[in-house]
């Protein structure tokens, strides 16, 4: 083995396309060509050594993460990419066969780290699923009140880093200001900005702490001249028409075929929402709409998660209108712990305690697959359980790590500058990718 | 979405395309031998379950004594696929079985596309062969790792975090 060979990426690598081999190259055109009414041909001439191959991170300021794009260059027209993952594999789903199902969210919650609540919800609504409990209409509304706070908070974060790729730098600030805002009222909630912990198996950690209601309104008053005023600075802009319109352009029936859910879908003319389609929670007893885009470029992609946040905030809304009083988490005491108060006086409250936090709850055989619309598609958790207290085998489907499989579509025959624009447009967390 | 109309209640296995099915907290399942799974995904393919969702595995090496249907011989190894219409709005999943002395199953790359990913990842993850896919490799861990870490008898911290270019431990 020559030195060469050891520091290659082997099958992972991207080859010059004289070097590389036909099935490699099938790979490629079959992700998008394979759909029937397509034309069949692909355009297999091998030019000769005048491109380049150009390696786009893993370590770059706009792939969002560890992420490693290679791309076959001719001058500035991109003849191929691929997008190389794993950088960030910590092999989280063997992690969680060790850990209880109420350890469970601790572990999931840091996959997807902008929406860690929708990783929370997943795993223990397929929790949920498998124990066959009634969760508690409070916690369910709370459930959403956190998940809507969550989804803005996301786009926000996107609307930051989109704007950063494409050098509009103020709107990255103003971006993570308007997020810091929402993280601020998690911290009150849950103790935490990032990874709560605060979604778990039977309901939610804690009830909402007092004056949560006039929080919300605080923040419901501030966002909608900040949209506004998002809508000044880039959507009307020429400059900003220009990067994002007609670039990395995907059709309903490409994404179908390549399972791509949540804004690209919806960018393409497709309302596929689970919130709509598929109502988990309490979403059919709320009023919404969902945002859809016609041209399945950049710049739908980017107006469709700017009005999603408007629509979130009509959900909360009337989530605040809604919200009963109750019970933050179900009364069943072979999932929850007994309250704090009580160990302090019984000898079996502290035991029942000490059992559930060490070995946890017991779980019926079986399995289940749980999807909800997390803000970059379908999150959905295959859950196999063999009746122990540790889930036997847990599987997330992430959406960005299905996305991603579009970008060598979306690159091809575009530009450089404009590969920054689709990537971020996909807008994929590497932490989700990788798991 | 999870029950559709005309589905016999869980306890009657029905043949959807020749393929036992049963019912999962709700949630339509099909069991396939190997042999049928190509057959069976696309009869489900000209069904309308036009998109997968989701491909994954599970090693059931700890867990063999699983309830399964009658008629449906367990296997160590198990593809799962999740597949959606979202004319009809409804699920269905495939679960197929197989053995652990022969891991290979034909690809569904070229009836869904996105499988491409969850096949390699399936591949690195238990060492589940695709036949048929255009290229499987490792995705996830590094292409010189040893062993497919999802298995059950790969060993949780038994092995040194191993990258290439790192001096040897001693």
């Amino acid at each position: 083995m020559s030195s060469s060979t050891e520091l290659s990426e082997g099958a992972q690598e991207l080859q010059p396309k004289s070097r590389t081999a036909g099935l490699e190259y099938l790979r490629e055109a079959g992700s998008v060509l394979r759909i029937p009414h397509l034309p069949e041909d692909v355009d297999e001439v091998r030019t000769d050594d005048d491109t380049m191959i150009v390696n786009m991170g893993p370590q770059h300021p706009s792939t969002h993460g560890v992420l490693r794009v290679m791309m076959e260059l001719q001058g500035e027209t991109v003849l191929r990419s691929k997008p190389v993952i794993g950088y960030l594999h910590t092999g989280m789903e063997k992690t969680g066969e060790d850990l209880t199902y109420l350890q469970g969210p601790t572990n999931v919650t840091r996959m997807d780290y902008v929406a860690p609540l929708f990783n929370e919800l997943v795993f223990s609504l397929a929790t949920e699923k498998l124990l066959d409990v009634e969760i508690p209409p409070r916690a369910t509304w709370i459930r959403m009140l956190m998940c809507e706070l969550n989804r803005m908070s996301s786009q926000f974060l996107w609307m930051a880093t989109n704007g950063m790729d494409l050098g509009a730098v103020s709107m990255m600030i103003y971006g993570f200001r308007e997020r810091e805002g929402i993280l601020d009222f998690f911290e009150k909630v849950t103790g935490l900005r990032m990874n709560h912990n605060y979604i778990r198996p039977g309901g939610v950690a804690v009830d909402l702490p007092d004056g949560w209601r006039d929080d919300v309104l605080r923040l419901l008053d501030i966002f909608p001249e900040r949209l506004d005023e998002y809508d000044t600075l880039l959507t009307g802009q020429p400059i900003w028409q220009e990067r994002t319109q007609g670039v990395g352009i995907l059709t309903t029936e490409e994404c179908l075929a390549l399972g791509i859910t949540g804004p690209l879908l919806r960018s393409t003319g497709l309302p596929w929402d689970l919130r709509k389609d598929d109502p988990y929670l309490y979403y059919d007893q709320v009023d919404f709409d969902v945002i859809v885009g016609s041209y399945g470029d950049s710049f739908d992609r980017y107006a469709i998660r700017l009005n999603e946040i408007r629509e979130s905030m009509k959900i909360v809304r009337q989530i605040l209108d809604k919200m009963p009083s109750g019970d933050y988490r179900v009364q069943d005491k072979k999932v929850t712990p007994p309250p704090r108060h009580r160990i302090d006086e019984s000898m079996e409250a502290l035991i029942h305690h000490f059992k559930i936090f060490t070995e946890g709850f017991r779980v019926p055989e079986g399995e289940v697959y749980v999807a909800v619309e997390s803000p970059r598609g379908e999150l959905g958790c295959y859950m196999v359980s063999d009746g122990s207290a540790k889930p036997y085998r847990f599987h997330i489907r992430g959406p960005s790590f299905v996305n991603l499989q579009a970008l060598p579509h979306m690159l091809r025959g575009g530009m450089v500058a404009d590969a920054v624009a689709s990537i971020s447009s996909i807008d994929p967390i590497m932490g989700e990718v990788d798991r | 979405m999870d029950e559709p109309d005309g589905l016999p209640p869980e306890d009657e296995p029905a043949l959807i395309h020749g393929a036992i099915s049963s019912l999962s907290r709700g949630q339509l399942v099909v069991h396939s031998a190997r042999d049928d799974y190509l057959d069976l995904v696309g009869s489900l393919y000209d069904d309308g379950y036009r998109v997968c969702m989701d491909l994954t595995g599970v090693d059931y090496l700890m867990h063999m004594e699983r309830q399964l249907p009658p008629g449906v011989r367990a296997e160590r190894f198990e593809v799962v696929v999740n597949l959606l219409s979202t004319e009809a709005r409804r699920r269905i999943r495939v679960r197929a079985q197989v053995p652990g002395a022969d891991l290979t199953i034909p690809s569904i790359f070229h009836l869904h596309p996105t499988t491409e990913a969850m096949e390699r990842e399936t591949y690195d993850m238990f060492g589940i062969v695709f036949t048929g896919h255009p290229d499987l490799s490792r995705i996830l861990m590094p292409d010189d790792w040893e062993g497919h870490p999802l298995r059950k008898d790969f060993g949780v911290g038994r092995i040194p975090v191993q990258f290439k270019g790192a001096p040897p431990a001693r």
